[in-house]
Parts: structure tokens; sequence; C-alpha cells
């Protein structure tokens, strides 16, 4: 099972991250859960500077800029690999 | 993997042969704009050279290709310039710098680091958490808004670029000297709690290190975004330019926004405060305003009151900030723009 964060405080930019990554879950059609991390408590554990973050199985993968659909896919299937 | 690489190549070179044409295509085009809105106004539209409809037509036909042309170009020349710097390479170069210096150096790289004041808390957090003294925060918290990209290129295409420096050297020295004045008022009890109690994991940070084929992706992406959202702005602002640029007869503005009015300058920075992210429309109607009597140092002070001291910003900050800290900031702020205001009046 798949865990994928969306770090943001529900920015226009998390929020297309979030719809990217969703899709991208589907495309690839692995289960994953999504959740979205607004309080910055939470989203500053990950040591970012700039939202969105994006983190895959509590691996931080990308930080303050939007991934396309295609990179969040080939990082899922990466973490995917490692398990 | 040796094909991947190749490929990656292919792809970097193919995106600097598009950047290229692009640009050679830019300069074509800019060049016409004089010729093309002469030809519209004069030849297509039939209006006589010296009268006042004809001067505004032409102003308008001029203007508008022109500022559009330099958003775009311009703004694709930062976000490429800006995708060389990152947040955490600021942070580490700004560690364990003393107070003046680190200012200095923390109001520059408020100029060139992406910024977005949806990020303004993350930074905020990631800045003092990782040491770095509050004033010297606020310096770069201050001088990233405050020397905004559209503005910049704006003031550029319709007062020079010695206006243009004018107003992000007047930045950069508005910033330094706010973090210099928070810093020394030892107010770190001011910053909500919760801030010194993150330790944050610093083996997880990272930086990204695109290829060129991304960066310019990118900048062509936030290019557009940008010219889209204020492109609107800007026609409707040089219409109105163009308008009083025809029909308002000259130095009639002199006695209200004029060196002499001493009240001008506050008054427009009071207006320019609500006005956020505006400025791309009402930069064409203050440089008309010039033009007919107004002074430049209440337009720069109207300026950076539009960019500089947004509200949205500052209910982000909030949540980092005490509300006696938020009010020192903001009124630090107001008080050197209105004093940078005066000084150019003064001395131009």
């Amino acid at each position: 099972m798949l865990t994928i964060k969306i770090l943001g405080s529900g920015c226009e930019n998390c929020k297309k991250l979030a719809y990217l990554a969703e899709r991208a879950v589907i495309h690839l059609g692995v289960e994953a859960e999504i959740i979205k991390v607004t309080d910055y408590k939470d989203i500053m554990a990950y040591n970012i500077m700039s939202t969105p973050g994006l983190v895959i199985n509590e691996k931080l993968v990308s930080a303050g800029r939007i991934p396309s659909q295609d990179e969040i896919a080939v990082l899922i299937t990466t973490e995917l690999e490692k398990v | 993997m040796l094909t991947q690489k190749y490929r990656l190549h292919d792809k970097n070179i193919l995106a600097w042969l598009a950047v290229v044409t692009a640009a050679l295509l830019w300069f074509l085009l800019y060049n016409m704009a004089q010729p093309f809105a002469n030809w519209l106004s004069y030849g297509l539209l039939r209006s006589e050279a010296d009268s006042q409809l004809g001067e505004s037509l032409a102003f308008f036909f001029y203007d508008v290709p022109k500022i559009l042309l330099l958003l775009g170009g311009m703004i694709f020349l930062i976000t490429t310039l800006r995708s060389f710097f990152s947040p955490e390479q600021t942070r580490a170069w700004l560690g364990g710098k003393r107070e003046g210096v680190g200012n200095l150096l923390a109001a520059s790289l408020g100029v060139v680091t992406p910024f977005c004041s949806c990020s303004a808390v993350p930074l905020f957090i990631g800045f003092v958490e990782s040491g770095i003294p509050l004033g010297v925060t606020f310096s770069f918290l201050t001088a990233a808004p405050m020397v905004n990209e559209v503005a910049l290129v704006m003031l550029l295409g319709l007062f020079g670029w010695k206006v243009a420096g004018m107003y992000m050297a007047s930045g950069i020295t508005i910033a330094i000297l706010a973090g210099i004045v928070i810093g020394r008022m030892k107010l770190e009890n001011q910053v909500e709690d919760f801030v010194w109690q993150i330790k944050a994991n610093h083996a997880q940070g990272m930086t990204y290190r695109p290829t060129w084929s991304e960066r310019f992706t990118n900048s062509w992406q936030s290019t557009r975004e940008i010219v889209g959202k204020v492109w609107m702005y800007v026609v409707v602002g040089i219409a109105i330019g163009a308008g009083i640029h025809g029909y308002v007869p000259e130095s009639a503005l002199v006695s209200i926004m004029g060196k002499n009015a001493w009240w001008s300058v506050p008054v427009a920075v009071l207006i320019g405060v609500p006005l956020y992210s505006n400025a791309a429309g009402i930069l064409p109607i203050a440089s008309v305003l010039i033009e007919k009597g107004a002074a430049l140092g209440t337009v720069l002070a109207f300026m950076m009151a539009v960019v500089g001291l947004s509200l949205p910003e500052m209910i982000i900050l909030r949540r980092v900030l005490k509300p006696k800290l938020i009010t020192i900031f903001i009124a630090t702020l107001t008080i050197g723009i209105i004093a940078i205001g005066y000084f150019f009046n003064i001395i131009l």
C-alpha cells in the first residue's frame, strides 16, 4: 500500500499537484492513499522551504515545483520497486 | 543508459533552438511596434498626426504591443535566471552571516530567489529554525515581494532603465534597513511559539537540478501564467493613459501631484496598499501622470506600496508572527517607502 502526501497550505499549486498525483495513481492502476498535509508543523517535519511538496512512502521526492504527471508516475514506480 | 543520455542531450539542444528562434522573432516584432502603430493610427484609421485623437491612438497602439512584448520576454529571462537559485541554497549562503552583511545578502538574494507568498511560512520557519537571525530573515521577506518582476519590467518599458534601477535599489535599501531595525528590536518573543519548537529533519532537505529543457519549459509556463493574469490590466491601463496623454493639457497635475504637494507621497502609499498586484494596470496611467507634472518619487513610492505591502502576504505571515510583530513590520515598511518617495522628490 502506497502513501502519498501532498505538503502545502491549500494554495493553487498544492491543489494542482494533488490532482496530478491522483491522475498518476489512477493511470498506473496502483493502490494508494493520498493525504493532504496542511498543518505547518507537519509540513516542516520534512524540512521543505517552498510548497508544494510531494512525499511518497515518507520520502520527500519534490519540493517547490509541480512535477508532471509522467514524472510523478516514474517517482511512484521507483518507490514501489524498492519495496 | 547511453541512449537515455543522448536523448536528454537532444532535448536540451531543441529547447535552446526554440528559445533562440523565439528571441529573434521577439526582436523583429519589438522593432516593428512603432511603424505598425503609426501605420494603424495615421494610415488605416486616418487620424490627423497632430490631433488629440491621433496622439492618443498612436500612443495606445505603440505601448500595448511594446509593453506586452517586454513583459513576455523579460519575465521569461527572469524566471530562467531564478531557476539557478533556490530557497535552500539561499539559506545555506545566509547561514552564520552577521548583521549588516547578512541583511545586504538577504535583500539581494530576495530579488533573485524564486518566491511566492504562499510559501512565505515554510520559508520563514526554514530560515529562523536554521539559526538565521530574525532581522536577516525580514530583509529577505521584504525584498522578495518588493522588487517585483512585473513592476520592474513595466518601469523599464515606460520610464527607462534608470527609473527601473532606482526602483530596484530603493527596494533593496528598504529591505536592508527594515531588517536591521527589526533585528535590533529583539522581537524573537513575537514569533509564534510553535516555530521555535520545530526541529526539522535536516537529512531530508533536497535541491533539484533541472535540465535546460526543463528550465525553459518552466519559464515558458510561468511567463504564460503571469502575462495571462496581467495583460487585461495592461491594456486597460494603457487605454486610460492614452486618453490622458492626448486630452489632458501639459502640467495640469503639477499642483496636486507635483514635488511641492508634500502630502502626495503618503496619499499615494495609502492608495497603493489595497491595489495589490494591479501594478500592471496602474503603471501606464502613472507614467502619463508624470508627463503631465506628477513627481517621480511619488510614483515610485506608490509602486512599492502596491507590491511590497500586500495584505494577503501579511495574513499568511500572521500564522507565524504575533500581531505586534506584523504591525511593526508593516509600520517599518510604510515609513521606509514614504521616506524613499520624499528622497527622490527632493534629489530629482
